[in-house]
């Protein structure tokens, strides 16, 4: 997976490296983890009042880009569906067995339930596998925007970020 | 004839803003749109909306819009909705006809007219879409992104199975993201610029659906007899010019045109105000100064009208317009500069970073012509 954000509207690999709101592999590997994937400087910063732990700060300017505390961060995906740019996500690399857990922001309809099999894509859309969708919440709060959180290899933890289901298409299917 | 200190056209973000901003001193004020429904571009705005709090940030558009009316029909601001401007006359009197009728039986022969006695002008009409010119281009099938967003959103019409997206500026990237969530396919988003150029976490989002975008590609032609079966498109070299041997066909029965958007200047135009050209803010411009007054004496212009920005700046303007266009009226006092001050501060943080630098420059170089009536001070 290459990518570069401005040619292929993806971030690769070492441009989440160097990214402030993205945590380190050791991290995620102490349990759930906000990886905050937005690097250019845009003026926006509902992420910052998102946390209850004040662990995202965006400060002034409000272009700033949002900056994580990861041992602050509880990974308690608040922030994931108050992202207006979709752009957060949660990483769990605790899980004992050979799986990940990630939680992302998804706006299709039907939501996906629990225990739903699913194909899993990386950043550009290919397919690297199949998870588990564990939950699926909307509440009032995140103004359908659910948090669809789900089970995939561990090797993909940080590839894995989105899923494609068959029955909604706009997905690239034709119906 | 009806008497109004300030009459805004448009009712939009900068048309309700500056509306508000008037009812909220007292004056009374007139919102002319020739859509049945107000809130402009925003009613098909279903995404949450970047910013910070005091510009609704994580709010979807069309809930913006909803805000807004709540709060403008609470003081009191005139909605006149299905009716559009079509005279200034010096003085601002300001003709109105009814565009749209209430009941929908109305012919546009007879259609009413009347006369509005306005102290003030606001000019908020917003934007219009950049055509396209390529073979073809006249298919039915062929249409803005605008419209497709209309009628995904706001009439729940998919506008075909599979789309062409032309342009990765905002409006493209989010309109197709729109499409894929009304169940359309988008076949790729080509851009002709070797960059994407809107936001990335925008471009991530379709991406990661599996659209692919093109960036050095434009399109060669529209095929299709009555209408759009495929489209053709090429690569181009960095004097934009197709590369032989590089054209590819989509099988798509709609292309969507998001090549960017243009100030509406035809009412400022007919007002006599001065136009300015600057590719910064879209084209054709009306000269304005800090408090948004055009070379003619009181009348104001907001938001996309006064040069293509984004909601957030929309709303700052006609907040700004409305307070400027009210107080002319006798004579702007201290808090009044100091609301005025703020928002000209908030405008500026909005402009700042790197996808907005050109607007900041642009909004001053137009302050620095010396030719308006009303310095700021």
């Amino acid at each position: 997976m290459p990518g570069n954000l401005s040619q292929d509207g993806y971030l690769s690999l070492d441009e989440l490296r160097s990214a402030p709101g993205v945590p380190s592999h050791d991290r995620m590997r102490r349990g759930p983890v906000a990886v905050i994937e937005c690097v250019q400087e845009i003026p926006c910063n509902p992420c910052e009042a998102a946390c209850p732990h004040h662990a995202i700060r965006v400060g002034t300017p409000i272009t700033n880009c949002p900056v994580l505390d990861p041992e602050k961060c509880t990974g308690c995906g608040l922030c994931v569906t108050q992202c207006p740019g979709l752009a957060i996500f949660v990483v769990d690399l605790s899980r004992s067995g050979e799986t990940a857990a990630v939680t992302l922001p998804y706006e299709y309809l039907p939501l996906p339930e629990a225990g739903e099999l699913v194909d899993v894509v990386d950043r550009s859309g290919e397919v690297v596998g199949r998870g588990r969708v564990l939950r699926a919440a909307t509440t009032r709060a995140t103004d359908r925007t659910a948090a669809v959180t789900v089970e995939v290899a561990r090797e993909h933890g940080m590839n894995v970020r989105g899923i494609r289901r068959e029955e909604v298409d706009g997905n690239g299917h034709d119906r | 004839m009806s008497v109004v200190d300030v009459l805004v056209v448009g009712a939009g973000p900068a048309g309700l803003a500056a509306g508000i901003e008037v009812a909220k001193r007292g004056g009374r004020v007139c919102v002319v749109d020739r859509n049945l429904e107000p809130g402009g571009q925003l009613v098909k705005q279903i995404h949450k909306f970047f910013g910070s709090r005091e510009h609704h940030a994580g709010v979807r558009g069309v809930d913006i819009a909803a805000q807004l009316l709540e709060e403008a029909r609470a003081l009191g601001v005139t909605l006149r909705l299905g009716w559009e401007v079509f005279a200034i006359q010096p003085g601002h009197a300001v003709d109105i006809v009814q565009a749209v009728a209430d009941d929908a039986t109305g012919s546009a022969g007879d259609a009413p007219t009347e006369r509005f006695d306005a102290r003030s002008v606001v000019l908020a009409a917003g934007a219009e879409e950049n055509a396209l010119q390529f073979e073809g281009w006249t298919l039915a099938g062929v249409m803005g992104a605008g419209a497709a967003q209309t009628l995904i959103n706001v009439w729940r019409v998919r506008p075909g199975k599979r789309v062409l997206m032309v342009g990765a500026g905002n409006v493209g990237l989010i309109v197709t993201y729109q499409l894929l969530q009304a169940g359309v396919t988008v076949a790729a988003i080509i851009e002709a610029a070797p960059r994407i150029g809107g936001y990335g976490v925008h471009a991530a989002k379709i991406r990661r659906a599996g659209v692919p975008i093109l960036t050095s590609h434009t399109i060669l032609r529209a095929e299709g007899v009555e209408c759009v079966e495929g489209a053709v498109v090429a690569q181009v070299d960095g004097t934009w010019c197709p590369i032989e041997g590089t054209e590819r066909r989509f099988d798509v029965d709609v292309i969507c045109v998001a090549v960017g958007l243009h100030p509406n200047t035809r009412l400022a135009s007919l007002a006599g105000c001065r136009l300015v050209f600057s590719p910064a803010l879209g084209g054709w411009v009306p000269l304005h100064n800090a408090f948004l007054e055009t070379t003619v004496p009181g009348i104001y212009v907001a938001g996309d009208a006064a040069g293509i920005e984004e909601a957030s700046t929309a709303l700052e303007e006609g907040r700004l317009a409305g307070i400027a266009a009210y107080e002319r009226l006798r004579d702007v006092d201290a808090e009044g500069h100091a609301e005025i001050a703020a928002i000209q501060r908030r405008l500026d943080d909005l402009r700042g970073g790197p996808f907005c630098g050109g607007i900041r420059a642009a909004k001053s170089a137009l302050q620095t012509t010396g030719e308006t009536p009303c310095p700021a001070t």
